[in-house]
């Protein structure tokens, strides 16, 4: 008979401890407060919701065990490992100010447990188990240290703002685009055409909204030549590159490759795609493919906010970005922060340094949880697009700086006499914007006079400025965000 | 024809354009001139009027440089140019000059 071990009886205990221990146990590591991070530890910041009666302790370590080497009750085979070795360990603890039943919890994972390269193996392993846990009301994913040895194995942007610059010949001015609209519906010589009007007045860029690939009003393969056709026109007549983002987004791989084929085939600079939607496999396969092809790459961020809006469950933007450079992304949306928003100021502000700089110290008051070194990576130039116009350009630049792309979607295909007139508007407002700031001018205190004297000669931006309301400028200090 | 960077402002006194040298030298960045007969997207690289000005004192002395050339040119355009050594890549580009009979 095979297999006759007796499995019952007084030898039992030699065998293993079976049965359910808590998550936070002594001598399990998963709760670990005298744990110093290891340098090539990645770092997570968990905003922790537990269930009713369920301690703080015993919570953050069930989110450490369960997105790293634990399971819910004692296995055998556990003990065939080192398990100190591949242990999530919840270091710290935190209170929230204002929150009492949240927390923060800091986890550090071993770099073992991760594949060199690959952003689905990281999401699959951080994020992939642990959200729907029951002990857990709600959990979210506040900040994500990536140590350099890991991040040296991503590629990152495909050419990252200098090079990008460069391929353009355009310096020391932020760029300009816009998005096409109406989103749906027109055909590849009306899309066409209103490609044209706007980069023949004066935007560097005009883009493919998301949700635009290749549908029956207007099929891709038609869209890139009509597009291709007005951006080389376009060229022409200004002197000036062009782009236009082409989005490659697609059913399968395959497709997206032949659309990016395609699209350098035509001459293309630039293309585009929905990072999230299209998954991050397909993200990195397309984004080397970009660095090899010497084209630009634009990510859209749709579906973002499926994951990013409620601010106790999911995964807080800034990791979602740091992503996007990453896996990586020559440009990405950001958000705006001019208008109603004043609240994500600082955070917006917080990201785009995460998206541009070489090293971003630790500071919680931005929302920043680790010092995040990204040892020359490429930085991603972020994206500003939604709701900005004429007026708010002089704000924009002091904010953002030159290496920004601003897209002026409705504040360009709105202006009253057309595309063109629009795009000379925004462009001539934005260079006039940058150099009085090169002259010592004060954009915030002066902004709504510098627009005035550059509207003298430029009856497009004197029309654009009467059809959008006036924004008051006069700050003496950037607001700043209590949290 | 446009020319990239403030080509839609109107052409510049010689006092703003001394302005814009010395935001570049304030920032701690070279300042160069290239110049062209031929415009156009596909010509990036200009021609080399002499070399980056390394040791740029005043923007006086890069102002008499783009004059020189203007005058030993007089049917380029003429561009001036910032370099960043930290950052190790051009970041300033603008045209200061049309030939006299250009639009």
């Amino acid at each position: 008979m095979p297999n006759s071990n007796p499995t019952r009886g007084k030898g039992d205990k030699a065998l293993f401890e079976a049965g359910v221990k808590e998550y936070s146990a002594q001598g399990r590591y998963y709760y670990d407060p005298d744990y110093t991070p290891n340098p090539t530890d990645v770092l997570a910041a968990f905003r922790i919701t537990p269930q009713e009666g369920v301690p703080w302790e015993e919570a953050a370590a069930a989110v450490a065990a369960e997105s790293s080497s634990g399971t819910w009750t004692t296995v055998w085979s556990d003990h065939l490992t080192d398990q100190a070795r591949y242990a999530g360990r919840t270091y710290k603890i935190e209170p929230i100010p204002g929150q009492d039943n949240q927390f923060m919890a800091y986890i550090a994972y071993p770099l073992d447990l991760f594949e060199e390269g690959s952003m689905p193996n990281l999401m699959s392993s951080i994020v992939g188990n642990v959200f729907g846990f029951k002990a857990i009301r709600a959990l979210r994913l506040e900040d994500l240290h990536i140590p350099p040895v890991l991040l040296k194995t991503f590629q990152g942007p495909p050419h990252g703002i200098v090079v990008e610059r460069d391929l353009l010949n355009k310096y020391g001015r932020p760029l300009l685009g816009a998005t096409m609209k109406p989103k749906l519906g027109l055909s590849a010589k009306n899309y066409g055409r209103v490609v044209y009007e706007a980069l023949r007045g004066g935007l560097d860029f005009t883009k493919d909204d998301e949700n635009i690939t290749s549908q029956p009003f207007m099929r891709w393969y038609d869209r890139a030549r009509f597009v291709m056709e007005a951006v080389h026109k376009a060229e022409a007549e200004t002197g000036e590159r062009k782009g236009h983002y082409l989005n490659v987004t697609a059913g399968d791989m395959e497709e997206m490759y032949r659309r990016a084929e395609d699209a350098k085939a035509l001459g293309s600079r630039i293309i585009m795609v929905d990072y999230l939607t299209v998954g991050f496999t397909a993200f990195a396969s397309l984004s080397k493919w970009c660095r090899r092809n010497g084209i630009l790459l634009h990510a859209h961020r749709a579906m973002h906010a499926v994951i990013d809006r409620q601010k106790n469950h999911g995964i807080h933007w800034r990791v979602l970005a740091k992503w996007a450079r990453i896996v990586g992304a020559d440009h990405v949306h950001n958000g705006t922060i001019v208008g109603k928003l004043e609240g994500d100021r600082v955070s917006t502000l917080a990201v785009a340094d995460l998206l541009r700089e070489d090293f971003v110290p630790a500071n919680k008051e931005r929302g920043i949880f680790f010092d995040q070194p990204w040892v020359s990576m490429a930085p991603t130039m972020p994206v500003a697009s939604g709701g900005i116009h004429v007026w708010h350009i002089p704000e924009l630049v002091a904010l953002f700086g030159d290496d920004v792309v601003l897209q002026f979607g409705g504040g360009t295909l709105g202006h009253p006499w057309g595309n063109a007139p629009g795009a000379t508007a925004n462009r001539v407002a934005l260079e006039a914007a940058v150099k009085a700031r090169n002259e010592g001018r004060d954009l915030l205190r002066e902004g709504a006079q510098i627009l005035k004297e550059a509207a003298r000669f430029s009856p497009a931006l004197q029309k654009a400025m009467e059809t959008w309301k006036e924004i008051k400028f006069d700050y003496d200090t950037v607001d700043s965000l209590d949290r | 024809m446009k020319l990239e960077t403030f080509s839609y402002l109107p052409q510049m006194s010689d006092a703003d354009i001394k302005k814009q040298i010395e935001y570049i030298v304030k920032n701690g960045w070279y300042p160069g001139i290239e110049y062209t007969e031929t415009p156009g997207p596909e010509n990036a690289y200009w021609t080399f009027w002499k070399l980056p000005f390394f040791n740029a004192e005043t923007p006086e002395e890069v102002l008499e440089e783009i004059q020189e050339c203007q005058r030993n040119n007089p049917n380029a355009y003429i561009k001036l140019t910032g370099y960043d050594n930290k950052r190790q890549c051009q970041v300033f580009s603008f045209v200061v000059y049309k030939p006299q009979a250009a639009a």
